[in-house]
C-alpha cells in the first residue's frame, strides 16, 4: 500500500500521520487522530455531520483528502471548548435541548460557530438559512435555532 | 444541587458528552486486530444468481476472506420475522442471497479486509453473473393474476389477508339517508434516515466461546436472542451492546442479515469485524416505512355523524419480512377509527410482496397511516356536506365521560378529552379570525389553507398478550455504599433522553440530588433483561419499572430507618436527602440509612442486607395519547409551492415528566410528519431501481423550510401505569401529516380540489392549479 507522511494541525496540536493519499480527511481525523466527533452521515457532502473548520471556514471533511489539509488549521468539535470551559454554543445547545441523538451535533455547532463569527446579531431566518446545510432528523430544528440565537446574545455580551 | 422533581424542565445527562464529540457510536469502537466488512449487493430488482466468482476479490491485497450466500448456507440462520399473523407466509430470508435476488441492494457476498477502503474496493471485484427475472414493483400489479411472483415457491404475492370487522353493518347499509363517500388515499414509501446509518462490530473470543456485538440497535436484548439463534453461539455466551445510537425511528428496531453475517465472520476467523453502512446502502437496504394504498368508504348521516368506515388496505411489504414487516399495517387497521365514535368498522388488510426493500416500523409504524386515513375522511365528510371540519370532528368525538372506551376495532382507549385539545388549538391559532382572513385572501386570488388533525395513537407497547415477544419492561435500582444510585433499564433510548427522565423519577422518589443518579442501558451484559425502545414505550413502561423498583427500595429503607428511629415505617417520608417523620422531628440522612442497609450491623429481623430491587412491569393495556394540530399554509399559484406559515400543536401524552423532552419529541416528530406530507418519498422505477438512493435525491427536511412551531400540552393522565405517562415519541409524526394535507386541500378548495396524494411537491400542485385554470 502506497502511503504518504504528512503533518496536520488540528485543534492547535500538530500530528504526523502516514496514510494512503486517498484517505479522506474525515477518516484521518477519526481513525488516525482518534477525533471521533466528526461523523460520516452521507459520504457526499449533503448532511453536514462531518463538518469541521478549516482556517475558520466550514468544510465537509468527507469531501476532501486528509493531505489537502496540510498547512491549514483544522478545528473539530473536540477543539471548541477552551481550557475546560464549554463554548456558549455548546452550553446553549444543552439548555435549549438542541440535540437528541447527538450525531449531527458536532457539525451543527461548527456550522453555527462559523456563522456567528460573521453574523453576531442574526435574525431567526438567517439562522435557519445558515443551518440549512446540516441535517438533523431528531430535533425539528426549532431548538437548534433557539440555541444559536441564545448563544449569539451571550457572545455579544462577551 | 437541586432535587429534580418530576415535571421539571431539566438539562439532559446525555448532553455533556454529545456536545463535545465524546459519545461513542458503533463506528467509534476500535478493537485490536479489527477487520472490516463490505457487502456486494444486487444491482437487479429480481434475478437468478448464475454464478459468483470471488477469485479476484479474494486475491486483492489486504483481503482476508470473501463469503457468498452459498458459503453461509446452513451456517447462519435466516433473518427472523417475529410477527404472528394467522396464515402469514414467511419466505426464506437468508442473510446473503443464495439462488435469487429480490430487491436492489440485497446482499450477495461479503468481503473481509484489513481496512474499510480495501473491503469496499474488493467488492467491485466480486463477479456475480445474474439472469434477470420479471420484476413486480407496483403492489396492485403484484395482485393481478399471472403477475410475476417475488417468491416462486409461493402461489402468489399475497403474504397475508387480515380482516377486522365490528358493528351492525346490515342495519347501517339499510339506513335511509345514509351517504357513502369513497376515496383512494396513498401513503407513500418513506426512508427513516437516522443520521447515523446502521453499523455493527462483532467480536468472537474462541477461548471463552464469547460473542460480543456492538450494534446500532433499539433492541439489544431481542437482538442478542436472535443473533444467538442465527450464529449458533449459546445465548448465555452472547452479549449485545447498543452504544450511543444516532437515531433509529424504528429502522433499528430490527435484526438485519448483515448483523448475522458479521457474527458468522468473526466466529469463522476468530477476529473482531466491523461493518458501517454507507448512506446509499442505508437508503437501499435499511427498512422503509409506510407504503400503503387505502381505499375508503365512509358511511355518513346528513348531520355529519360518521356511522361506518370501510377500508381496504394494500400494504407493500417489499420482498421479504424483516422483524415486524407484516405487523405494521395491522396497526393501521387497529387505529383506523381514530378519535371518533364510529360504531361500524370493516378493514381488510392485504400484505403484498414486491421487488423492493422490506417495509417495517418507521416512526409511528402503522398509526400515521391510520391517522392520515381517518383525518382525511373527516375533511372529506366536511367538504361533501359543506360543514366546518371542526364541527364534524366535535360531532364524532366521544365524550370524556365515555372512557375507558371499548371500540369495535377491539382496543380500549384509556382516557381522553379530545374536545379540550381541539378547543385549545383553535384558540391558539385564532381559528375564527383565520377563516375570515382566508375569505379575504380568496377574494384576492390567494390560496390560504387551514388544516386540522385531531389524532389518537396507540402507545406504551404494550401488554405482552398483544405483543409478539413480550411487552413488559425491566428496571432495577441499586444504591451503592456511597449513596450514589445506579439504575438499569431494559429499554434502549437513543436520543429520547431517558437517562435524564429515569434519573428524575429516581431522584424525586428518594428525595436525593439528580446528579447522584446514573442510568445504564443498552448492554445485555449489564442489564439482565429487556425489550427495548420503540412504540413510545420507554418512559411509560420502562420508567414505571424503575418507579416501582424505587418504591420497593423505599419500603425496605423505611423499615430499616423506622427500626433505628423507633417509629413506624409508614410514618417516614423521603425528602431533601433525609428519611424522616413528617415535619422532620425524627430523621436519618439518606446516606445513613444506606450504610445501615449495606453494612448490616443492626438490621430489623428478616431484612436482607443491601439495597437493590428490580421490577418487571407488565402493563395491563396500551395507552392512547392524543392531540389536535392545526396547520396554516399558503399555496403560491405561480410555482405550486406550499409555504407552511403557521403550525400549532396541542398534544396530550398524559402526565409530563420533563416538558423540555416532551417538546423535543413533538418538534422532531412534526418535522418528520410534515416531511411526508410535503417532500419525502422513496421512489423505485418500474424496473425496481431505487431513484432516491442518496440524500441529494431523498428530501430530508431542512431548517429553513419551517416556521416556528407553537406547541402546548394538556395532561390527561392514564391509569395504565402509576406514572400517568402515556408516551410521546411518535405523536408529532402521527398527528402532523394529515393537518398539512388537509390545509393544502382546503387552500385549493375554491378550485374544486377534493384530494391530492402526498408528497405535495410544487410540481404536483402546479399541475393541479394548471388543470384547474384550464377547466
Amino acid at each position: 500500500m502506497y502511503t504518504l507522511t504528512y503533518t496536520l494541525t488540528v485543534n492547535g496540536a500538530e500530528y504526523s500521520v502516514q496514510t494512503e493519499p486517498r484517505k479522506l480527511l474525515l477518516d484521518v481525523l477519526r481513525e488516525d487522530l482518534g477525533l471521533t466527533g466528526p461523523h460520516a452521515g452521507c459520504e457526499h457532502g449533503v448532511c453536514g455531520a462531518c463538518t469541521v473548520l478549516m482556517d475558520g471556514r466550514t468544510i465537509r471533511s468527507c469531501l476532501m483528502f486528509g493531505i489537502q489539509a496540510v498547512g491549514a488549521r483544522i478545528i473539530t468539535i473536540e477543539g471548541v471548548a477552551q481550557g475546560g470551559a464549554l463554548h456558549p454554543l455548546q452550553e446553549e445547545f444543552s439548555l435549549h435541548h438542541a440535540l437528541q441523538c447527538g450525531f449531527c451535533t458536532p457539525g451543527m455547532i461548527l456550522a453555527a460557530l462559523e456563522f456567528l463569527g460573521e453574523h453576531p446579531d442574526p435574525q431567526e431566518d438567517d439562522v435557519r438559512e445558515a443551518l440549512s446545510g446540516n441535517l438533523c432528523r431528531c430535533t425539528g430544528y426549532d431548538s437548534i435555532v433557539d440555541a444559536v440565537l441564545a448563544a449569539a446574545r451571550r457572545m455579544r455580551r462577551g | 444541587m437541586a432535587t429534580a422533581l418530576l415535571g421539571e424542565r431539566i438539562k439532559r445527562k446525555e448532553d455533556p458528552r454529545l456536545i463535545q464529540g465524546r459519545g461513542h457510536y458503533v463506528d467509534d469502537i476500535v478493537l485490536p486486530g479489527l477487520l472490516h466488512l463490505a457487502f456486494a449487493r444486487s444491482p437487479h430488482a429480481h434475478a437468478r444468481i448464475k454464478s459468483v466468482d470471488v477469485t479476484a476479490a479474494q486475491a486483492a491485497p489486504g483481503v482476508v476472506a470473501v463469503y457468498t450466500g452459498a458459503d453461509l448456507q446452513g451456517k447462519v440462520g435466516m433473518v427472523p420475522c417475529a410477527a404472528g399473523i394467522e396464515g402469514l407466509k414467511v419466505p426464506e430470508h437468508p442473510c446473503l442471497a443464495v439462488d435469487e435476488v429480490r430487491y436492489v441492494g440485497e446482499p450477495v457476498a461479503v468481503v473481509v479486509a484489513n481496512s474499510a477502503y480495501t473491503a469496499r474496493d474488493a467488492v467491485e471485484q466480486v463477479e456475480v453473473e445474474y439472469d434477470p427475472l420479471p420484476v413486480v414493483v407496483d403492489p396492485e400489479k403484484a395482485l393481478a393474476p399471472g403477475a410475476p411472483r417475488v417468491h416462486s415457491k409461493l402461489a402468489d404475492n399475497v403474504a397475508f389477508v387480515a380482516k377486522l370487522e365490528g358493528g351492525d353493518w346490515k342495519a347501517l347499509e339499510a339506513e335511509p339517508g345514509i351517504k357513502v363517500i369513497r376515496q383512494r388515499l396513498i401513503n407513500q414509501r418513506l426512508a427513516p434516515v437516522a443520521m447515523e446509518t446502521r453499523g455493527v462490530v462483532a467480536s468472537y473470543s474462541p477461548g471463552e466461546d464469547l460473542l460480543t456485538v456492538w450494534s446500532s440497535t433499539q433492541i439489544p436484548h431481542i437482538l442478542k436472542t436472535q443473533l444467538a439463534l442465527m450464529s449458533g453461539v449459546e445465548e448465555n455466551h452472547c452479549r449485545v451492546i447498543a452504544p450511543e445510537v444516532g437515531g433509529g425511528f424504528g429502522s433499528k428496531l430490527n435484526v438485519y442479515g448483515e448483523e448475522g453475517v458479521a457474527c458468522y465472520v468473526s466466529k469463522a476467523l476468530g477476529r473482531p469485524v466491523k461493518w458501517i453502512e454507507s448512506r446509499r446502502e442505508n437508503l437501499q437496504a435499511t427498512i422503509h416505512g409506510r407504503d400503503q394504498i387505502n381505499d375508503v368508504e365512509v358511511y355518513v348521516r346528513p348531520d355529519g355523524k360518521v356511522a361506518g368506515l370501510k377500508c381496504w388496505i394494500i400494504a407493500d411489504l417489499g420482498a421479504y419480512h424483516q422483524l415486524l414487516t407484516p405487523a405494521i399495517p395491522t396497526l393501521t387497521a387497529l387505529m383506523i377509527v381514530g378519535a371518533y365514535h364510529i360504531p361500524c368498522v370493516f378493514v381488510e388488510t392485504k400484505g403484498v410482496f414486491t421487488n423492493k426493500m422490506a417495509t417495517d416500523a418507521y416512526r409511528g409504524a402503522g398509526r400515521p397511516e391510520a391517522t392520515y386515513i381517518i383525518e382525511r375522511v373527516m375533511d372529506l365528510v366536511a367538504a361533501e356536506l359543506n360543514l366546518d371540519p371542526v364541527d364534524v370532528r366535535m360531532k364524532n368525538f366521544p365524550s370524556p365521560k365515555d372512557f375507558p372506551l371499548a371500540l369495535p376495532t377491539g382496543v380500549t382507549y384509556d382516557s381522553a378529552n379530545y374536545q379540550r385539545t381541539l378547543k385549545k388549538v383553535l384558540k391558539a391559532a385564532g381559528y375564527t379570525k383565520l377563516r375570515k382572513e382566508q375569505e379575504r385572501l380568496r377574494k384576492k386570488g390567494r390560496y390560504l389553507g387551514i388544516g386540522l388533525s385531531t389524532y389518537v395513537e396507540i402507545c406504551a407497547m404494550g401488554p405482552s398478550s398483544r405483543m409478539p415477544a413480550g411487552g413488559w419492561e425491566f428496571g432495577s435500582v441499586r444504591i451503592e455504599p456511597t449513596g450514589k444510585v445506579t439504575v438499569l433499564s431494559g429499554t434502549s433510548p437513543h436520543g429520547q433522553g431517558e437517562e435524564t427522565t429515569f434519573a428524575q423519577i429516581v431522584a424525586s422518589g428518594f428525595g436525593i440530588p439528580y446528579e447522584d443518579v446514573t442510568v445504564l442501558h443498552g448492554d445485555t451484559g449489564v442489564v439482565p433483561m429487556g425489550i427495548g425502545t420503540f412504540g413510545s414505550r420507554t418512559t411509560a413502561v420502562g420508567g414505571t419499572a424503575i418507579y416501582l423498583a424505587v418504591e420497593r427500595l423505599k419500603k425496605k429503607m423505611a423499615r430499616i430507618a423506622a427500626h433505628k428511629l423507633g417509629v413506624k415505617p409508614g410514618e417516614l417520608e423521603f425528602k431533601d436527602g433525609k428519611v424522616q417523620t413528617a415535619g422532620g422531628e425524627k430523621a436519618m440522612r439518606f446516606l445513613e440509612v444506606v450504610a445501615e442497609a449495606i453494612f448490616a450491623k443492626q438490621l430489623p429481623p428478616g431484612v436482607e442486607p443491601g439495597l437493590v430491587e428490580q421490577c418487571v412491569f407488565e402493563p395491563a393495556n396500551f395507552t392512547f395519547p392524543f392531540g389536535a394540530h392545526l396547520a396554516v399554509v399558503e399555496v403560491d399559484p405561480d410555482t405550486g409551492e406550499v409555504r407552511l406559515r403557521n403550525y400549532y400543536a396541542v398534544d396530550d401524552c398524559g402526565r409530563v415528566l420533563n416538558p423540555m423532552l416532551v417538546d423535543g419529541q413533538i418538534h422532531g416528530g412534526l418535522v418528520q410528519g410534515i416531511g411526508q406530507a410535503l417532500w419525502e418519498e422513496h421512489v423505485y422505477d418500474e424496473n425496481g431501481q431505487l431513484l432516491t438512493g442518496t440524500l441529494m435525491d431523498y428530501a430530508v427536511p431542512r431548517a429553513h423550510q419551517f416556521p416556528w412551531f407553537e406547541t402546548a400540552t394538556t395532561e390527561t393522565p392514564t391509569r395504565v401505569n402509576p406514572l400517568g405517562a402515556k408516551g410521546v415519541g411518535e405523536a408529532g409524526t402521527i398527528g402532523s401529516t394529515p393537518a398539512i394535507v388537509n390545509a393544502v386541500v382546503d387552500a385549493l378548495r375554491p378550485l374544486g380540489v377534493r384530494h391530492i396524494d402526498m408528497p405535495l411537491k410544487p410540481e404536483k400542485i402546479w399541475r393541479v392549479l394548471r388543470s384547474a385554470s384550464a377547466a
